[in-house]
């Protein structure tokens, strides 16, 4: 596929000062979680490194000026992995981190789903499904606004088996969104167990470049990768484009790795102590 | 006999009177535009009008994410794939995050008619009256249906609001239109028949039968089922002997439901409901449906009687 691409060089510094970052994200998920007692662990970890490529890199925003018009936007379509969206919002300063240690307690501005009331939040999610669709709505707003700019969904795997989803994508490159860019976060587990057990997604290239999209498929652990393919995916016009990020769910604590039952299961103490002790 | 008018004409114009004034209006449809007129502001404004395909909840979803964004968006298609086919995008994306967001659906009862069950939504209040933050305005006749736009435009946050498929009779024609608070059509001391959309005329012609027979019926068009003027029900009950509610949807969930549920509150007054019992609709010209379902002026008038004895 030919498009026109400035590929901006990340320096190794970035990567690494990102690297770090995202590793003080996992802890965050994981101590917030073992406050609240529950939620989602494993999908959480393992959208940290796309998450906070595009908190601390990719997304123009301003965490104190949370209307501003200019901001990219950001919706997390797969609601349930809020923990990592709460870390990097506490952490870019959009609020203090005490509220991190509230989560999905009683009168919390953290729920235990996205809602439209934690600051850095524009709508909320939780039913699997309809992110898309909320994105393609942004994005054809700052398309008739003729605003610069862009607006990024995250969306899980196991989500990507509703029908929305594809009602969506179609729409997205009917009306030739290219401000949009989706990432998959592709763990490859959805609750009941693997996705390709469940309802398999392959072949899932093929099936988006159908529906009319750009597809980039990187390892969405490695820092690098995640940049550049969001900077092509600036550069690319006339169609949006998703990411299809393969990662691992609950990557960076060992025990939650490819573990299904750490979906929706918070740590225990001695898990908690072990997790933060392999994230040190 | 009045002036018999589309009220889904009566919106097309609408939008295009508000498109002309505001940029911000948006209009979405999911391939009904022509029934339900969206079209014409389509027509009008087409880098401003979406036709989404035959995917009501990526409308609902797109008109969501427009209205993050600033807009005002009008969502339109069939009261049956609005309220039904969608109700989770309604529900989780626009009412829950208080968007501004407006479904307009059209066809909703069963005068849709010859379509049959398929299409005619007879739940579509009850299923948006259990959301929260939803407001329900169920317009009487086209001049009306023009005011509850403009009316809903300026509200902020999701408003549904029922038209049906059919010509109607136009029974008002002043301006006066304020969401919320009910008009009384007709005074009277005997019984109050509460009514909205089409079965408004349907009341104030029963109200002409019991005038026959010496009984004066107030006649009360609630336009609004959320916020329900709960003041003018309260009026009802206090100066009249009883309470018939009459609408074109099932008379569980909707203007009955709502209206008994105020009433039972305060244990002041009899009432009985004008209504779809619990059953589907079918195929059937408008009329012939009306007289089956028995959404006629002389049952209304029959069951004023049986009720005030």
């Amino acid at each position: 596929m030919k498009h026109s691409r400035t590929r901006k060089t990340h320096s190794s510094e970035e990567v690494k000062k990102l690297k770090e970052k995202a590793k003080q994200i996992r802890r965050l998920i994981v101590q917030m979680l073992a406050k609240a007692g529950s939620g989602h662990p494993g999908g959480s970890l393992s959208s940290t490194d796309i998450m906070t490529c595009l908190y601390f890199s990719v997304m123009n925003h301003e965490p104190k000026k949370t209307k501003w018009p200019g901001r990219d936007r950001f919706h997390m379509s797969k609601g349930h992995c809020c923990p990592v969206w709460y870390a990097v919002l506490a952490e870019s300063g959009y609020f203090p981190k005490e509220w991190l240690w509230t989560l999905r307690k009683l009168g919390s501005n953290l729920q235990g789903h996205p809602d439209w009331r934690t600051p850095g939040v524009d709508v909320g999610s939780g039913s699997l499904g309809q992110g898309l669709s909320i994105a393609l709505g942004m994005a054809l707003a700052a398309k008739l606004d003729k605003a610069g700019h862009r607006v990024y969904v995250l969306l899980g795997d196991g989500e990507i088996q509703e029908g929305q989803i594809w009602e969506a994508a179609m729409a997205a490159s009917h009306y030739r969104c290219d401000n949009l860019c989706a990432v998959l976060d592709y763990n490859g587990y959805q609750i009941d167990g693997k996705v390709s057990e469940i309802m398999n997604l392959e072949p899932l290239v093929e099936k988006w470049r159908a529906f009319g999209w750009h597809v980039v498929t990187i390892d969405g652990h490695d820092i690098a990768d995640i940049l550049s393919a969001f900077d092509q995916a600036k550069d690319l016009k006339d169609k949006p484009t998703i990411i299809i990020a393969r990662t691992i769910k609950g990557k960076g604590v060992s025990f939650m790795e490819n573990v299904v039952d750490f979906h929706g299961r918070a740590p225990t103490e001695a898990e908690t102590k072990q997790a933060l002790e392999e994230l040190s | 006999m009045s002036e018999m008018r589309y009220a889904r004409d009566a919106y097309g114009e609408a939008l295009i009177e508000l498109g002309e004034k505001n940029k911000d209006i948006v209009v979405l449809d999911a391939d009904l535009s022509g029934s339900t007129r969206t079209a014409m502001f389509g027509k009008k404004f087409p880098e401003r009008f979406f036709n989404m395909g035959v995917a009501e909840q990526n409308m609902m979803g797109t008109a969501a994410g427009l209205a993050a964004s600033g807009k005002i968006a009008f969502a339109s298609t069939f009261a049956i794939f609005g309220a039904g086919r969608a109700w989770d995008q309604v529900r989780n994306t626009i009412c829950y995050n208080q968007l501004n967001v407006k479904i307009v659906v059209t066809h909703a009862g069963i005068t849709v008619g010859p379509d049959g069950s398929s299409h005619q939504a007879i739940e579509d209040i009850a299923l948006m009256r259990a959301i929260p933050n939803m407001n329900i305005i169920v317009p009487c006749d086209a001049p009306q249906t023009k005011e509850a736009i403009f009316a809903a435009s300026k509200s902020p946050g999701p408003v549904y609001i029922r038209l049906g498929r059919a010509k109607i009779p136009t029974l008002c024609n002043d301006r006066e239109f304020e969401i919320g608070r009910a008009r009384v059509l007709r005074q009277g001391d005997d019984v109050s028949i509460i009514a909205c959309g089409i079965m408004v005329r349907q009341a104030l012609l029963g109200a002409e039968i019991l005038e026959k027979q010496g009984i004066n019926a107030r006649v009360v068009d609630m336009h609004t089922i959320r916020p329900l003027d709960k003041d003018v029900i309260l009026e009802c009950a206090n100066k009249t002997k009883g309470i018939v509610t009459c609408e074109e949807h099932l008379v569980s969930g909707g203007l009955g439901s709502a209206v008994a549920e105020v009433l039972a509150e305060i244990n002041a007054v009899a009432m009985k409901r004008v209504g779809i019992p619990g059953k589907f609709g079918q195929s059937g010209d408008p009329e012939n449906l009306i007289k089956e379902y028995r959404l006629t002026p002389e049952n209304i008038a029959e069951t004023c009687k049986g009720l005030i004895g």
